[in-house]
């Protein structure tokens, strides 16, 4: 990939900050309980029960987390597929996000299944009719095309850079040849990983949708519709990009940067249309049903989807379509927290609040223990990507990009 | 682009498409077994000859290994009170309703799997663990359940249940019809306890024509609906009764089988492979032309 437009470096910051070390604490908050329930089981940390199958971590760590991770998709299909180069510098961040949210999405399926220890069973036993294992099997290819797409920053970072300790240092140039033939050969390949990137991700994110269907008068009417697939297709590509402007304008914040807000105005511009066309088929779709006869009751159902549509689409829709917010960091990272926020309501939404099973003898409220764990995930997901970027080359600086592209002529291709 | 990277894109792209063909056709092969006998077997259950005495939920734990305690204990009503579902602890449980038409004495109504002809658990399975069997069972297979639980996010019924204060080897937990004990020839626990013949085991038609047989001949006794005869696509346990189902707190499915919307959606997205595979093929042809522009542009300049 040419690095015309864009030259990643690693970052330089202090790593302990006041903001880390609340995470740190987060983390081994959710890791003790993560400890009870893989030592006690899922009772004992989740309140999950017979009525309720399906919980927070179904809800916000597999379906939003795989939501969220979209800008993975959508941002190598703009900057590879349509092949505009001047959004090179937000693909990679992107990967990385993509890449840590569907670790962080694997681990939750780990987590939450309560026969963990034979996950690996969908590769061998297959399902055809059912979309779980779609899912599954496209999660799982995804991931590991996700790290084939990560690698090249990897070999980036150590060609000419091999430093083993000890006597591992006589391997140094072995593996240093290694590197460079792996990048080679990966600079040749990479088109046909990145457009099966892009293939998985609307396929799963798509299942994802199917997924409740099967739960039939089970779920809210508000949310189980047969074009359910579809309108997760759309709200997956329309959050792409605010998550991307979201974790991008956290990341500078985080590190002292600049904003690049020519780049992050100019994705911005796009949101609007996605937004509006996911909009279209969620009210189209409700008045072909006529389901908003369920709004004119107020209860958590109807509240929930009011704000879902109104906070999470509507609001940030209208304010996309204004130049002032494109143009203010401070206001298009509320609309893209927006964009977000409603995303992850939506997924809350369908898989928990939508449900409603014909007897339900306990009703359900995540335990403390449930919030733990996937405040912690979320905490390590975070450090994950703070200990990544400072030592590989993910985040453009600014106004750098002449300098730093001599650094990177050591690169043996192009 | 070069040219020798141009064709090597054409070659590997129709490799995929080939390699994902192929898996398309295995896959065929490894779907779950779903059989639907002609000669399944069913349980018709008269609610208004049951008596509520409970002895199916002793004789159901002590055929499933589950702690069954004294049969005399399972003579207390108060249990009555609430109501209860079938749980990893009793796979079926009899709930009491107040009296239906042409009569004064309480409705009891067994609760357990209903053994659906288009099982929705069986459908949604991520690995294939449940199944519906030769002789009309839904059983659930030890060896490959990963614990994910949409068995019971699809069930409409709301049946299986799930071992949640086990840390290692947790089941789902539902009535598998006795399956071992009528591979032997037995008849299920629970039918074979009934003091009352509340519950009639024998092939699904046969109980179908026998129901309406009752119907007929005493209609004063009887609501004009076999309840699992359609519901969700029909179902092995069937139903009399003297009064709505609805009053039963039976749920109402529709009788449509709820794997029908999300299966047809499922072969929709992967008919043969076809959309995925022209997806990609797309995608490649945007990303060449856009290459290709880019690099003419180039060397216009």
């Amino acid at each position: 990939m040419s690095n015309d437009y864009s030259s990643p470096v690693l970052i330089k910051h202090k790593f302990l900050t006041p903001g880390v070390f609340v995470l740190i604490v987060l983390a081994v908050n959710g890791l003790v309980f993560l400890m009870g329930r893989f030592f006690f089981g899922l009772g004992a940390v989740t309140h999950l029960n017979n009525q309720y199958p399906w919980g927070l971590w179904i809800g916000v760590d597999v379906a939003a987390g795989v939501a969220l991770a979209a800008g993975g998709f959508t941002t190598a299909a703009l900057g590879h597929v349509w092949h505009k180069e001047e959004y090179h510098l937000i693909v990679r961040p992107a990967l990385l996000t993509a890449m840590l949210g569907y670790t962080f999405v694997a681990f939750g399926v780990f987590v939450d299944i309560g026969r963990w220890y034979f996950i690996w069973h969908p590769l061998i036993m297959w399902n055809g009719t059912s979309a779980l294992f779609e899912v599954g099997i496209c999660v799982m290819i995804y991931l590991t095309v996700l790290y084939i797409e990560f690698l090249p920053i990897v070999t980036e970072r150590f060609i000419g850079n091999v430093n083993l300790p000890g006597f591992l240092s006589r391997m140094n140039k072995p593996v240093d040849r290694l590197l460079r033939v792996l990048d080679r050969g990966l600079s040749k390949t990479m088109f046909i990983f990145i457009i099966a990137g892009i293939v998985l991700s609307t396929l799963h994110q798509s299942s994802l949708g199917t997924l409740m269907i099967v739960a039939g008068y089970k779920m809210h009417p508000l949310w189980q519709t047969p074009v359910l697939p579809l309108l997760f297709l759309l709200s997956a590509i329309a959050v792409g990009f605010p998550m991307v402007i979201f974790e991008s304008i956290l990341a500078s914040r985080s590190f002292g940067l600049k904003p690049e807000m020519h780049i992050l105005s100019k994705l911005g511009s796009m949101i609007a249309p996605l937004l509006g066309v996911y909009l279209a088929f969620k009210i189209g779709d409700m008045f072909i049903r006529k389901t908003f006869v369920y709004l004119s009751e107020v209860n958590t159902a109807s509240v929930m989807f009011t704000i879902e549509v109104l906070l999470g689409v509507i609001i940030p829709l209208r304010m996309f379509l204004s130049p002032k917010v494109l143009k203010s960091p401070g206001l298009l990272f509320t609309a893209a927290s927006l964009v977000v926020l409603g995303v992850l309501i939506n997924r809350i939404n369908n898989f928990i609040v939508a449900y409603s099973p014909p007897y339900s003898l306990h009703s359900y409220f995540p335990a403390f223990g449930e919030f733990s764990v996937t405040i912690g995930l979320i905490a390590i997901l975070i450090l994950l990507y703070r200990v990544i970027v400072m030592n590989f080359p993910v985040i453009s600086l600014p106004g750098k990009q002449k300098a730093a592209q001599t650094k990177y002529t050591i690169k043996g291709t192009k | 682009m070069s040219g020798s990277s141009r064709r090597d894109f054409l070659k590997t792209s129709a490799l995929i498409g080939a390699g994902i063909t192929g898996l398309s056709i295995s896959s065929a092969k490894a779907a779950p077994k779903n059989i639907l006998s002609e000669n399944r077997m069913g349980v018709l259950v008269d609610t208004t000859v049951c008596i509520g005495c409970r002895q199916c939920e002793w004789a159901c734990k002590e055929a499933h290994d589950l702690p069954a305690g004294n049969i005399a204990s399972y003579e207390n009503r108060e249990v009555f009170y609430n109501m209860r579902r079938p749980s990893e602890n009793a796979l079926t449980v009899v709930n009491q309703y107040s009296a239906g038409k042409g009569s004064d004495l309480p409705v009891d109504v067994k609760v357990q799997c209903m053994h659906c002809d288009h099982p929705a658990c069986v459908s949604a399975c991520i690995v294939g663990a449940l199944s519906k069997e030769e002789n009309g069972s839904v059983i659930w297979d030890t060896d490959k359940c990963i614990g994910c639980r949409y068995c019971m996010v699809a069930c409409p019924f709301q049946i299986p249940a799930f071992q949640y204060n086990k840390a290692l080897d947790p089941k789902i937990m539902k009535c598998d019809f006795c399956f071992e004990r009528t591979k032997e020839g037995k008849l299920p626990a629970c039918v074979e306890i009934c003091p009352v013949e509340a519950l009639t085991y024998g092939p699904r038609t046969e109980l179908i024509s026998i129901a309406k047989d009752r119907i007929k001949r005493d209609p004063d006794r009887y609501i004009d609906h076999i309840y699992g005869e359609k519901e969700a696509g029909g179902t092995a346990w069937m139903y009399l009764g003297n009064q709505e189902f609805a009053k039963l707190d039976f749920p109402e499915p529709g009788d449509k089988p709820a794997v029908g919307v999300s299966e047809s959606i499922q072969h929709g997205i992967f008919a043969y492979f076809v959309p995925p595979v022209s997806l990609y093929a797309l995608l490649g042809g945007i990303m060449w032309i856009n290459k290709h522009r880019k690099s003419s542009d180039e060397e216009e300049k």
